[in-house]
């Protein structure tokens, strides 16, 4: 039996202090710490007919259900992050019992504990940029040209002229966001602790019609926070609109080393 | 839909993202490819399923069913 209950895994911190208590899990069960070789795992029951792989192919798909999971995760995870260094775990990761997330941080023990030792001290902030036109010199009307107009300009074919200096105006202006883009993502590297660039989100779902020209990502020190909004607000403007979104748990940089951990575990 | 939430609070006092703040794309961005991903150990659900992929889909969806009035305007110079 219990073959029908498996375990939803949100979380890997260091076995250490206490808490947080009385979390609410996804689907409303209570959030529990499972601690094993030096570090806990939060988790909490979940049934496999909601959680399994063919019950999940569907749900993903259902935006309600998809959000309030997700939001429920972040939820759990944000009050973990709040107390003390923490590896969160991607969105629905289920294991058949509790002896599978045991051997889990058997396994993966180093691999977490350089996570953590990465993330410890450090926010990770969420930096979007946006191509917005370079405002047109005040309608560069007058001045060029007498007053009495253009000769042989007829007022269609004016029109068209303007129409297609906007259009090449426009294809300009977003390159220059992309130029832009990725010089704020430098600026920003030379502060942070490490940076990573997620996919751009589409239009309409960032809500904003520019194009999005940078979804970065940035784990840094918690003393440097005001050097890096200091950053990007010395160098908005001229033809990027930026957003900064922060502090997270540091999602994007709990990625679990394959390899060459060693490399990243700082020895000592 | 009817969770008892701590509507920012305890977190906002904390000096975190007050949840309602935060948009559910950017949240998507992290969950699903960021954190620490344990396949290859014995997790059942999300062996060889695209996560990203499937609620990309589905919130593509929602937004277009949210606004399919809008027509008109292509915003790339596409004919």
């Amino acid at each position: 039996m219990a073959t029908d209950q498996g375990v939803y895994l949100y979380a890997v911190t260091r076995a250490e202090g206490e808490g947080p208590d009385g979390l609410t899990g996804v689907a409303g069960a209570p959030v529990r710490r499972l601690v094993h070789a030096g570090l806990a795992a939060f988790l909490s029951t979940v049934s496999l007919e909601e959680f399994g792989e063919e019950a999940l192919r569907r749900s993903m798909e259902d935006l309600a259900w998809l959000e309030e999971t997700a939001r429920t995760h972040h939820r759990v995870v944000e009050a973990i992050a709040g107390l003390r260094s923490t590896a969160p775990v991607r969105l629905v990761t289920v294991y058949t019992g509790e002896a599978q997330v045991r051997e889990l941080l058997d396994e993966r023990h180093e691999q977490f504990d350089a996570v953590l030792s990465r993330v410890t001290g450090r926010q990770e902030w969420g930096v979007k940029a946006y191509a917005v036109p370079v405002p047109a010199e005040p309608a560069a009307e007058p001045a060029a040209e007498p007053v009495d107009g253009p000769r042989g300009a007829s007022p269609g074919a004016a029109y068209l002229n303007r129409r297609r200096a906007a259009l090449r105006g426009r294809e300009a202006d977003w390159r220059r966001a992309a130029e832009h883009a990725q010089a704020v993502h430098e600026a920003l590297m030379h502060v942070a602790v490490v940076g990573r660039r997620h996919r751009a989100q589409d239009p309409q779902l960032s809500g904003r019609r520019e194009q999005m020209v940078l979804n970065g990502a940035y784990l840094v020190d918690e003393e440097r926070a005001a050097e890096f909004t200091r950053v990007i607000e010395d160098i908005v403007g001229q033809g990027v609109a930026v957003e900064l979104v922060g502090p997270w748990a540091p999602y994007s940089f709990a990625t679990l080393d394959q390899e060459g951990e060693a490399a990243h575990g700082d020895a000592s | 839909m009817t969770l008892p939430e701590p509507r920012g609070g305890r977190l906002a006092a904390e000096g975190r993202l007050p949840e309602q703040r935060v948009a559910l794309v950017d949240l998507l961005d992290r969950l699903l490819a960021g954190g620490a991903v344990v396949i290859g150990d014995v997790v059942l659900s999300i062996s060889g399923i695209d996560l990203v992929r499937i609620s990309l889909r589905a919130l593509l969806v929602s937004v277009r069913e949210g606004d399919a009035v809008e027509g008109g305007m292509r915003r790339d110079g596409q004919e």
